[in-house]
């Protein structure tokens, strides 16, 4: 095997649903889901795989920069950073939106700034940007939920998957922004120089997901 | 006193073979100063990299602007009078990276070739750019597309989705077009034409044999040809490799006719960029046409270059030891071509120590 493909997989449920697909392609290597292992990398020679997993914020930035040929990361990340990769397929996996949700009963007052709490500055920049709205953007890192009820923001702008803990703390999405889903993305010069074993790893996933 | 390329830093050594390059087919140095009038720069936004300049006020008032493009200035300031002009430049501009997300001094080199260009002068500038790639690595790829096919779909299709359209070719994100056209519409023909322009492997005949069955548009049969001769011409001409990627876009309001980016293997992001900007020219008032492209030589800061030891040779000195007695020391080491680093036996060496032989004076 002449040159490795090096794929960075979030860490997480997504990451290793995703994994099972490549698997199922024929393109597993031993070890990536063990629990016991402490290995970082892990790598097939006779296929030419080489996986790695990373936090899932931090897929597009291997990926941009090289060390990863392709990834998976969540279209949330895609759209607040922009990273400059190619973006190949869309996986279906890990499906839910980025919406705005807020207390019940919210009523959105036109005359005040709304004030917005999100991981996503850039996505609810630009969201209401185009509305033309006025908004102070409260960056936070977790817990995003919390913001509303205890007045530190009107809204939130977050990703929303069933709805539960929304519901569980009083709090309705009353917006959707975007959905989303994992997609496989590439780095523009890997891709150049790696085209066709990358093409053929995505037309092998696609036959496992039947798309 | 003879200069040892030795001491030459990969992107400055590449420098200087670009330089012989350009000056082999006739380019002329483009030397310019740092700043330039911000108006340039706020009337071409879309023209640029990134939108953000840095800028102060000069003391008679004038708002400057640290220059964050090359061609822009070139563009102003060519005198255009003789035929076809060739320039290349060295420069480094202040624009907001694309990767980094902040302000970055970039060193780029390239050239701009500017007048009434005949189809010779359009493969003498992409020829010259496979060249520049050639110049960095043997293992590079030049990628060309033209946009002539690109502006026969857009043309086609509603002016609310034509940005949209572009930024998904250019992430080769085909599954958001289909979604994109089947919102609004769009014609079957044309949204398999932007798939295809997405979806292409390597296969240039192919792909255009499949673009070309789509569309009736003699403008895009046209830019296919152009497409191919140029591509053909540029392999038998140069040792780099030459393939057509649809995928590559730029502002239409600028840019027509072919454009390209190339690639070195281990360097992850493009390190030439280019096209033919005879919009630009136009709108600059001037009645030629131009083409160039910038190789950024700040990415090969870290390209073949083998770390390097601060010398070859530890000297150290007792207490006491004078000055003369240590330069003579270091002045024969130096003629056998050792680089010399004098230090006191009092000083902390015990790192330095395990790489360099020591003398004891």
């Amino acid at each position: 095997m002449s040159e490795f493909i090096n794929i960075a997989l979030p860490k997480g449920r997504l990451g290793k649903e995703v994994y099972k697909a490549f698997e199922a392609a024929g393109y597993g290597c031993n070890d990536v889901l063990s629990p016991d292992t402490r290995k970082l990398i892990f790598e097939n020679e006779e296929n030419g795989m080489r996986y790695f997993w990373v936090k899932p914020s931090d897929v597009a930035i291997y990926v941009e920069r090289g060390a990863a040929d392709i990834g998976i990361c969540g279209k949330d990340i895609l759209l607040e950073y922009s990273p400059d990769v190619y973006e190949l397929y869309d996986l279906g996996l890990g499906k839910c939106r980025l919406a705005v949700a807020a207390k019940k009963g919210f009523r959105d007052r036109k005359d005040y700034t709304l004030r917005v709490a999100t991981k996503f500055p850039s996505v609810a920049m630009d969201f209401y940007s185009k509305k033309g709205r006025d908004i102070d953007i409260i960056k936070l890192n977790g817990s995003i939920e919390l913001a509303p009820i205890l007045n530190l923001s009107d809204v939130i702008v977050d990703i929303v998957e069933t709805g539960t803990t929304l519901k569980e703390n009083d709090l309705e999405a009353i917006e959707t922004i975007v959905p989303v889903s994992a997609r496989l993305i590439a780095n523009k010069a890997a891709f150049t120089f790696k085209k066709e074993k990358i093409n053929e790893v995505i037309n092998g996933i696609k036959n496992i997901n039947g798309k | 006193m003879e200069i040892n390329d030795g001491i030459l830093k990969t992107e400055e050594k590449i420098y200087l073979k670009l330089r012989e390059l350009y000056r082999r087919y006739g380019y002329g140095c483009f030397k310019m100063s740092k700043f330039e009038e911000y108006d340039l720069y706020g009337q071409n936004k879309s023209f640029l990299v990134s939108d953000r300049v840095i800028t102060f006020t000069d003391t008679n008032g004038k708002l400057m602007a640290l220059k964050p493009d090359v061609t822009l200035s070139i563009v102003k300031n060519a005198d255009l009078t003789g035929g076809v002009q060739r320039l290349y430049y060295n420069e480094n501009v202040y624009r907001v990276s694309e990767n980094v997300h902040r302000y970055k001094e970039i060193m780029q080199a390239g050239l701009e070739c500017l007048g009434d260009l005949d189809f010779y002068n359009i493969c003498e500038t992409v020829c010259l750019a496979a060249k520049s790639l050639e110049v960095i690595s043997k293992d590079s790829v030049l990628v060309l597309s033209h946009l002539g096919v690109l502006s026969s779909v857009l043309d086609r299709i509603p002016v609310g989705i034509r940005n949209v359209i572009t930024e998904k070719i250019g992430e080769k994100n085909a599954h958001e077009i289909k979604a994109v056209c089947d919102t609004a519409g769009v014609n079957e023909k044309d949204a398999r034409m932007l798939e295809i322009m997405c979806r292409h492997t390597g296969n240039r005949k192919e792909t255009t044999a499949a673009l070309r069955n789509l569309s009736d548009d003699v403008k895009v049969a046209e830019a296919l040809d152009e497409l191919e001769k140029v591509i053909g011409i540029c392999e038998k001409n140069t040792g780099i490799k030459t393939e057509a990627d649809f995928s590559i876009t730029g502002d239409l309001n600028y840019y027509n006719g072919l454009v390209m980016n190339g690639f070195v293997k281990g360097i992850p992001t493009k390190v030439l960029s280019g096209g033919q900007y005879d919009k630009l020219m136009e709108k600059m008032g001037k009645k030629a046409k131009g083409f160039g492209f910038a190789v950024y030589l700040d990415l090969l800061e870290r390209f073949g270059d083998e770390e390097e030891s601060e010398g070859d040779v530890l000297l150290i000195y007792r207490e006491g030891t004078s000055p003369e007695k240590i330069f003579e020391s270091i002045d024969k080491l130096s003629k056998k071509g050792k680089r010399v680093v004098a230090v006191s036996e009092k000083s902390d060496i015990k790192g330095a120590a395990k790489q360099k032989r020591e003398y004891l004076i």
